[in-house]
């Protein structure tokens, strides 16, 4: 599970630093702006082909080295995560399973009345 | 008994669990206690696809003797050693003087025409449940590796992961890494106590593992989308583990907490879906806020157990006579 988590923060520090750079960037330029500088070069290496392969990096041939890039923003990605965990058509509740759906129209102005109520009637909320 | 027999049986088992899956949708009593009311629609979901499967497959054998299942083996045997007469015997045919003998060719063909639809049905029930599986742990999968690129964790709600997104969103992702997800939207929207609230909704989703039994009744509507049968009671099931999980939520906390939250998520009209994508969970949240505010009686243990005990019978009937 470690190994796994390690894997993982990893990933993530690269990620951060291929979407805070405007340019594409070698191996050696990655280990150069990681936080943890002290970073085999072929653990940076093999970090950024998982990264590839999963589709999150590109990269190109520069000479003998490759080059790495994002494949998509940041926000990209976050939009996606928030449209599976938003669908409203309930074909992804197998995969995941939503705390509740926003509502349309009457049922909104149902439930507001009801908070009304229970907030009416409760004392010392959690003061938010 | 005979194949005959047993398909007369499983048709009965098969058609009282369909009038029982169309009229438990408008029942009232499930919402009192969702758990008896899941095991029933499990009961009902699998005695109605073995019961199907069975009719099919005794009126292609109604001359086996014994287990369903076996007469189907015998055959599949028989075949193999190359005992044609064997297999025509199970199919009914006893030489030249059997009652079935003046269209035997067209009899035959009916038969066969039931054996290859049973077989068909059952593949394609075991299909389903398999595409739905792969397709949930695929999602999982994906979101499992985007979360590991951009969330973080927040104080604010200790275990669960944390998405920048200003959207209302708070989900669970089950399987064996599980997770709890939760939108900085959510951490703006709702209080401490609400968003514990939430967290202990997530985790009771996440302990009794409500995604499996979601499972196959998602499956049974991919397959037949236009089945109101299966629409509903996707919808009914899915909303009784809502149900089950607020129950849970609620021990030990007012029901106060869990209801405003319920209801400024509701409200807070992150993404508006295109029209009649919503019908899909209409009055969905004002039906869990309704039960929290005004709370049912359980159902008395008497009845809990005789809706067991249906559910075991009724999934009991069609395994007995497929097998025995």
């Amino acid at each position: 599970m470690t190994t796994v988590n390690r894997l993982g923060e990893l990933e993530r520090a690269i990620m951060d630093v291929l979407w805070d750079t405007d340019t594409s960037l070698t191996v050696r330029e990655v280990s150069a702006r990681l936080t943890e500088r002290n970073l085999a070069h072929t653990t940076v290496m093999t970090v950024l082909d998982r990264l590839a392969k999963k589709g999150f990096a590109r990269r190109e041939r520069d000479g003998r080295a490759w080059r790495y890039c994002p494949a998509a923003t940041r926000e990209t990605y976050v939009t996606e995560l928030m449209l599976t965990a938003l669908a409203q058509t309930g074909d992804r509740t197998a995969a995941l399973t939503r705390f509740a759906q926003s509502v349309s129209g009457v049922e909104a102005e149902v439930l507001r009345d009801a908070l009304e109520v229970i907030e009416g009637s409760g004392e010392g909320d959690d003061g938010t | 008994m005979t194949g005959l027999d047993d398909a007369a049986l499983l048709a009965v088992v098969a058609i009282a669990s369909a009038l029982g899956a169309s009229a438990l949708p408008r029942a009232t009593w499930p919402r009192r206690s969702p758990a008896a009311a899941i095991l029933l629609w499990q009961a009902l979901g699998l005695a109605s696809g073995l019961a199907a499967v069975g009719t099919l497959i005794g009126l292609a054998l109604p001359a086996s003797d014994g287990g369903l299942v076996r007469s189907v083996l015998h055959a599949g045997a028989l075949l193999r050693d190359g005992n044609v007469f064997g297999v025509a015997a199970m199919f009914g045919f006893r030489g030249s003087g059997s009652a079935s003998g003046n269209w035997p060719a067209m009899i035959l063909a009916v038969r066969l025409t039931c054996l290859a639809a049973g077989l068909a049905l059952l593949t394609l029930l075991c299909w389903v449940l398999l595409a739905a599986l792969a397709a949930a742990l695929q999602a999982r999968r994906r979101q499992r590796e985007l979360l590991t690129l951009l969330a973080h964790g927040d104080p604010k709600v200790p275990g669960a992961l944390v998405v920048d997104h200003p959207s209302a969103a708070a989900y669970c992702l089950p399987g064996l890494r599980s997770r709890i997800v939760v939108s900085v939207g959510t951490l703006e929207l709702l209080g401490r106590r609400e968003l514990a609230a939430v967290l202990a909704h997530e985790r009771a989703h996440l302990r009794e593992r409500h995604d499996l039994v979601l499972l196959p009744f998602t499956a049974l509507r991919r397959a037949f989308p236009r089945s109101a049968t299966c629409t509903d009671a996707h919808r009914s099931v899915a909303l009784l583990v809502e149900m089950l999980a607020d129950d849970r939520a609620l021990r030990g906390r007012p029901a106060r907490e869990l209801v405003s939250a319920l209801v400024r998520f509701g409200t807070a009209g992150t993404c508006p879906a295109p029209a009649g994508a919503l019908a899909a969970g209409e009055g969905e949240v004002a039906a869990r806020v309704t039960r929290l505010l005004k709370p049912v009686r359980p159902l008395p243990a008497v009845a809990v157990l005789a809706i067991c005990l249906s559910a075991a019978l009724l999934v009991a009937a069609p395994v007995t006579l497929l097998l025995v």
